[in-house]
C-alpha cells in the first residue's frame, strides 16, 4: 500500500468526521423510529452542516414475494470517501443499489442528496442527480467507439443534424488524464480489454457529471494487475471529491480500498467497520453471521494410485494456434494437483481436452491406465470424471431449468431418472430434494429456476450434482470464482472431503491463494506448458507467483533483493 | 436511451427468447389473453370504419359485437344451439393449424426457426396424395396409416435437409428453410404437372387417392373428418416427448442452452438434425391431414400459407403443445365464421386476418402488456433482485 501514499494522504485531510449523525444513522432502531414523513425536519442540522454527506439512504425497506430484501437499512457516503457495502451475495446489496439507481422503488425509506429529500423515479432520473453506475456486466456497445459509447443518450450536438464528436472527444481525454490514464476515444470498445472497459464505464458516469459513482462488485471481472489500476483510479477520483460506493464481498479489497465499511447481512446493516483496524476475520464474521474459516482445514494427502496420466498433450484454441503444447504430469488418487497460472496460458483448452468438450491435437491421456484421449463428454462422465466447469452459467446450468432439471443435467439418461428413454420425474424430485439441504443450495424450492439462485448457490447445484455419484476424477476449474466467504469455505471442504475419500482432483484457479490452500502438489502453467511441479507444503507464494510471471523456477538467488 | 436495466443486457434473436420470458401459466395466460383482447378490439376499431366508409355508411358503435357475435353463430353455436356444421368447419380449420404449429414449436425448443413448415406440408401432402392414390387392394386398415404416414416421412425427410445442413455446415436454417419452401412449391408443381399428373383431370394434378385412404367423415351432416384425432394425438405425443422423454430433455437443453447440453454430454448436431426431421414430420403430417381429408388429390397449383400461420400459431401457443391446440381452435373458429360474419355485417372477411395480425403482435411485443399490468412490473425484477 506504500505506494498510494499520496492518496491516502489526501484522505487524511478528508479524515473520520467523528459527527454523532454517522453513528445515529446507522443504527437500524433509531431510523426506523423516524421513517416517517417528518424524519428531514427533526434533523435540519444535517442540511445545512458543512459536512453533509453527499448521499444518504435512510430506513430503506424492499419486500419481495417471500424476502425481506432490504430491512430499514441506513447508509451514508460523504464527499470524497469511498464506501464499501460488504455482504455475501443475496444480502441485499444490490437491491440497495437498484432502488438508488431507480430500478426499483423502496417499499418504504427516504433518499437525500446533499440533505435533501429525493424521488427517483428511474435510471435517467437518478443520472440527472449526478447518480452513476458502472455494473458488473459491462452496458457497452461493443461495435462502437470509446466516444460513442460514452456520449451514447447524452449527445452533445454540433447542429440540430450532426454531433459533435470533436467536443466529446476532449472531454473524455480531460476525464482520463484527470484519472490519471490515457484512453483513444476512437477506439471501438471490442478491441478493448476488460479493464479498460471497465474505466470506460467510470467514465461514462463521470461524462454524466456523476457525484456518486456506484460500483458493483467491479473487481470480479479483472485480473489482480487490473485491479491494482483500478483502485488507483477510484483513489484519485475520491481525492477529486466524488463520493464512491464500493460494493464487494471480498474481505481483502474492501480492507485495501475502503475508507469506512457497512456490513449487510440478509437485507440489515449489521455494523459499520473502519479498515484500519478491522480484521478479515472479523469482517467475514460479521458478514456471515457467524466464526468462518478462512484457512482450508485439511490434512495430509495420501495418495494412491495414478488415476489421470497425460502424457505430451497438444491442444489448439478456437483459431487453430497451439496453446496447449506437450503438457505431462500425473495425478494420484487421494490427492490435489493444483495448475496455477496467469490465465491465458492454456489452463481452459487443457481442461476442455480433458473433459472432452475439445479435441487434443496430439499426445495420450490415461484414466486408470486406458487410453481416454479424446473421449466424449459423456464416456468420461460414465468412467466417473467429474467436472465444475469455470463458466457455470454457460456450461454448467441451464438457467431457465428448475434445480431440479438442473441436479441431473449429466445423469438424466441413466437410471433412475429415466428408463428406456422415459424420465422419471418422480426420481428426480426424489433427488433434488435430498441433494438440496445436504449441499446447503438456498432456495425458496426445488422447482424454481436455476436463474433466480445467487452465485454461491448455483455453484452449491453444480457442486451437489457432480460430487453426488462415485467420483474417479475430479476436475475442477475455477470453483470459487466469484463467490462469497461462505460459500468458498463449503466448496472447499466439499473437494478436500473428495480427496480424503480417494478421489483425484484437479484444481485449476486463477487465485493463487486458492491453489497455495487447497493443493497438495502445485505445477504452474506457463504458455502452454506446466514449467515447474512443487510440493505445496514447502512451496513460498511469492516463488510461485513469480514463476506464473516469468516461466522461470531459478530466478531465486536474483530476486533476493 | 438512458435506462439500462441489469435484467435486459442486450437483444436477442433466440428463437427460445419467444417461449415467454418466463412466469408462471397464469401469467402466460393472463398475457395472452389480454393480447387477444386486444387484437378483437383493435379489429373492433377497423370494423366500425369499415361499417362507417360504406357508400350509405353510418359510426355504428355495436357492429364489433354484432360481427364477433356473427362470427360465433357461424363457428360454434348460434339461437338454435350448437352448430355442428359450424364446428364441424372450425374443427376442420384447425386440424392443420394445430400440426404445423407444433411442427413450429418443437423447432423453437431446440432453439430452431423452422420457416419451412410450409414446404415440409406440401412435401407431405404430396407424397401422401400418391401413396394414397397407388394403394390398390390394400385393406383398409393398413391404407390409411399408410397414407398418413407417407406425408410424415416426406415432411420429415424435407426438414431432414435444412437440419443437416445446419448441424454439419453451419448454414442457419431461417434461411435454408425459406429456400427449400420456394424449391418445394416449384418442385411439386412440376411433377403434379408431369410424371404424376391424373391424364384423366381437366386442369393438373394428382390422381384422386383410393377410395379408403381418405380420411372418414366423424360427425354425419358436417365435413368433419378424423383428421382432428391425428392432430391431437400429435400434441399429446409431442407433448410427451418434449416433457416426458431423455431425447425431449436433450433437445430443450440444446435449446436452452448449447454448451450447457455439450457439457452435459449431449451431442447438438444430432438434436438438430433429430429436432428438424421430427419438426419436418409434424408439417408433413398436417399435408396428409388436408389431402386425405380434404381435397384428395395434389393440385399443381396447390398454393398454402399454411406453415406461416403455423408460425403464428405457435408463438400464441407460447411453444407448449396445449397452447398450440388452443391457438389453433381460436384460429380455426376466426376462419370458420369469417363467412358468417361477413354474410351478416357486409364486413370483408380479411378483417380477420387484420386481428390475428395485432394478436400476434401484442404477444410478440409482450412488453406492451407488461407495461399495462403495473402489478407485474415489481414482479418481474423480484426474482433478479432477489438473487442479488
Amino acid at each position: 500500500m506504500a505506494e498510494h501514499s499520496p492518496t491516502d494522504a489526501t484522505r487524511g485531510t478528508e479524515g473520520p468526521p467523528p459527527e454523532a449523525q454517522s453513528s445515529a444513522a446507522i443504527d437500524p432502531g433509531a431510523a426506523a423510529a423516524d421513517e416517517a414523513a417528518g424524519g428531514t425536519a427533526v434533523e435540519p442540522a444535517v442540511a445545512a452542516h458543512p459536512r453533509a454527506p453527499t448521499l444518504e439512504m435512510r430506513g430503506i425497506t424492499k419486500r419481495f414475494p417471500g424476502v425481506l430484501a432490504n430491512d430499514h437499512i441506513d447508509i451514508e457516503v460523504r464527499p470524497g470517501e469511498i464506501h464499501a457495502l460488504l455482504g455475501e451475495n443475496g444480502a441485499g446489496k444490490s437491491t440497495l443499489m437498484n432502488i438508488l439507481y431507480g430500478l426499483i422503488g423502496p417499499d418504504s425509506g427516504e433518499i437525500l442528496i446533499d440533505g435533501e429529500q429525493v424521488h427517483i423515479a428511474g435510471p435517467a432520473n437518478a443520472i440527472e442527480r449526478g447518480i452513476g453506475m458502472v455494473h458488473q456486466h459491462f452496458m457497452l456497445v461493443p461495435v462502437f467507439t470509446v466516444a460513442e459509447n460514452i456520449v451514447l443518450g447524452n449527445e452533445a450536438m454540433a447542429n440540430p443534424v450532426f454531433l459533435d464528436t470533436h467536443k466529446a472527444e476532449g472531454r473524455i481525454r480531460e476525464l482520463a488524464t484527470m484519472l490519471g490514464f490515457e484512453i483513444d476515444p476512437n477506439a471501438v470498445i471490442g478491441d478493448l480489454s476488460v479493464g479498460i472497459q471497465q474505466r470506460i464505464e467510470i467514465l461514462k458516469a463521470l461524462y454524466r457529471g456523476a457525484r456518486v459513482l456506484i460500483l458493483d462488485e467491479p473487481t470480479a471481472v479483472l485480473t489482480p494487475q487490473e485491479t491494482t489500476e483500478i483502485f488507483a483510479v477510484l483513489r484519485r477520483l475520491a481525492a477529486d471529491g466524488t463520493s464512491i460506493v464500493f460494493i464487494s464481498h471480498k474481505l481483502y479489497e474492501v480492507l485495501e480500498i475502503a475508507d469506512r465499511i457497512t456490513v449487510i447481512r440478509r437485507g440489515r446493516v449489521v455494523g459499520q467497520a473502519d479498515p484500519k483496524t478491522a480484521t478479515e476475520e472479523q469482517l467475514a464474521e460479521m458478514m456471515v453471521g457467524r466464526e468462518v474459516s478462512l484457512v482450508v482445514d485439511k490434512g495430509p494427502a495420501s495418495p494412491g494410485d495414478t488415476v489421470l496420466s497425460v502424457e505430451d498433450l497438444v491442444v489448439t484454441d478456437d483459431r487453430g494456434s497451439v496453446v496447449v503444447d506437450g503438457c505431462s504430469f500425473d495425478l494420484r488418487a487421494g490427492e490435489i494437483l493444483g495448475i496455477a497460472g496467469v490465465s491465458g496460458n492454456g489452463q481452459d483448452e487443457l481442461v476442455e481436452a480433458l473433459t472432452g468438450l475439445r479435441r487434443a491435437r496430439a499426445g495420450h491421456v490415461r484414466l486408470a491406465s486406458a487410453d481416454v484421449t479424446n473421449e466424449s463428454p459423456r464416456e468420461l462422465s460414465g468412467k466417473g470424471v467429474a467436472y465444475i466447469p469455470g463458466d457455470r452459467q454457460r456450461f454448467g446450468l441451464v438457467l431457465s431449468y428448475p434445480l431440479e432439471d438442473n441436479l441431473v443435467l449429466t445423469e438424466y439418461h441413466r437410471e433412475p431418472y429415466s428408463r428406456f428413454g422415459v424420465i422419471n420425474r418422480g426420481a428426480i424430485a426424489r433427488r433434488a430434494a435430498k441433494l438440496i439441504p445436504e449441499y446447503d443450495v438456498r432456495t425458496p424450492s426445488q422447482t424454481v429456476h436455476a436463474s433466480t439462485l445467487s452465485g454461491g448457490n448455483q455453484q452449491k447445484v453444480i457442486v451437489a450434482r457432480e460430487f453426488s455419484r462415485d467420483l474417479v476424477l475430479l476436475i475442477a476449474d475455477q470453483p470459487t470464482r466469484g463467490l462469497d466467504v461462505g460459500s468458498i469455505e463449503f466448496i472447499h471442504r466439499q473437494i478436500v472431503a473428495r480427496r480424503d475419500q480417494g478421489t483425484a482432483v484437479l484444481l485449476v484457479s486463477a487465485e493463487l491463494d486458492e491453489i497455495m490452500e487447497l493443493s497438495d502438489r502445485i505445477a504452474v502453467m506457463f504458455r502452454g506448458r506446466l514449467v515447474a511441479t512443487v510440493d505445496a507444503a514447502t512451496a513460498r507464494k511469492e516463488e510461485i507467483g513469480r514463476v506464473m510471471a516469468t516461466g522461470e523456477l531459478e530466478a531465486r538467488a536474483g530476486a533476493a533483493t | 436511451m438512458t435506462e439500462s436495466n441489469p435484467a435486459a443486457t442486450g437483444m436477442n434473436v433466440d428463437p427460445t427468447a419467444l417461449l415467454g420470458a418466463g412466469g408462471g401459466i397464469g401469467r402466460q395466460l393472463l398475457v395472452t389473453g389480454i393480447a387477444i383482447l386486444l387484437g378483437l378490439a383493435v379489429g373492433g376499431v377497423l370494423i366500425i370504419i369499415s361499417g362507417a366508409v360504406k357508400p350509405d355508411g353510418v359510426i355504428d358503435l355495436t357492429l364489433p359485437l354484432t360481427a364477433y357475435g356473427a362470427m360465433i353463430d357461424g363457428a360454434l353455436w348460434d339461437d338454435e344451439g350448437l352448430n355442428l356444421r359450424g364446428i364441424g368447419s372450425t374443427l376442420n380449420a384447425a386440424t392443420p393449424l394445430i400440426l404445423a404449429g407444433l411442427s413450429v414449436a418443437f423447432g423453437f425448443r431446440a432453439g430452431l426457426f423452422n420457416i419451412g413448415a410450409n414446404g415440409q406440408f406440401l412435401v407431405g401432402g404430396f407424397c401422401a396424395a400418391i401413396v394414397g392414390a397407388n394403394l390398390v387392394n390394400v385393406p383398409i386398415l393398413l391404407a390409411l396409416p399408410l397414407a398418413i404416414a407417407a406425408g410424415a416421412v416426406g415432411g420429415g425427410l424435407w426438414g431432414l435437409i435444412p437440419g443437416a445442413l445446419k448441424a454439419w455446415r453451419g448454414a442457419h436454417e431461417v434461411v435454408t428453410t425459406i429456400m427449400l419452401n420456394y424449391t418445394a412449391l416449384l418442385l411439386l408443381n412440376l411433377l403434379a404437372s408431369t410424371t404424376f399428373r391424373d391424364p384423366a383431370a381437366t386442369f393438373p394434378r394428382t390422381p384422386d387417392i383410393q377410395p379408403g385412404t381418405d380420411l372418414p367423415i366423424i360427425l354425419e351432416g358436417t365435413r368433419l373428418h378424423a383428421g382432428i384425432f391425428i392432430a391431437l394425438l400429435a400434441a399429446v405425443g409431442v407433448w410427451f416427448l418434449l416433457f416426458r422423454t431423455t431425447l425431449g430433455f436433450e433437445i430443450r437443453t440444446v435449446g436452452a442452452n448449447a454448451s450447457a447440453a455439450r457439457y452435459a454430454g449431449i451431442r447438438p448436431a444430432l438434436i438438430i438434425v433429430l429436432t428438424m426431421t421430427i419438426a419436418g414430420g409434424l408439417a408433413g403430417l398436417a399435408g396428409s391431414a388436408e389431402i386425405l381429408g380434404i381435397t384428395r388429390n395434389f393440385p399443381a397449383e396447390y398454393f398454402t400459407t399454411l406453415g406461416f400461420d403455423g408460425i403464428a400459431v405457435a408463438l400464441l401457443g407460447r411453444a407448449h403443445p396445449v397452447g398450440v391446440v388452443g391457438a389453433a381452435l381460436l384460429f380455426g373458429v376466426m376462419r370458420a365464421g369469417a363467412g358468417s360474419m361477413q354474410r351478416a355485417t357486409e364486413i370483408p372477411v380479411d378483417i380477420i386476418q387484420i386481428v390475428w395480425g395485432v394478436i400476434l403482435l401484442f404477444v410478440a411485443a409482450e412488453v406492451i402488456i407488461r407495461r399495462l399490468l403495473p402489478a407485474y412490473r415489481a414482479r418481474r425484477r423480484a426474482p433478479a433482485a432477489a438473487a442479488a
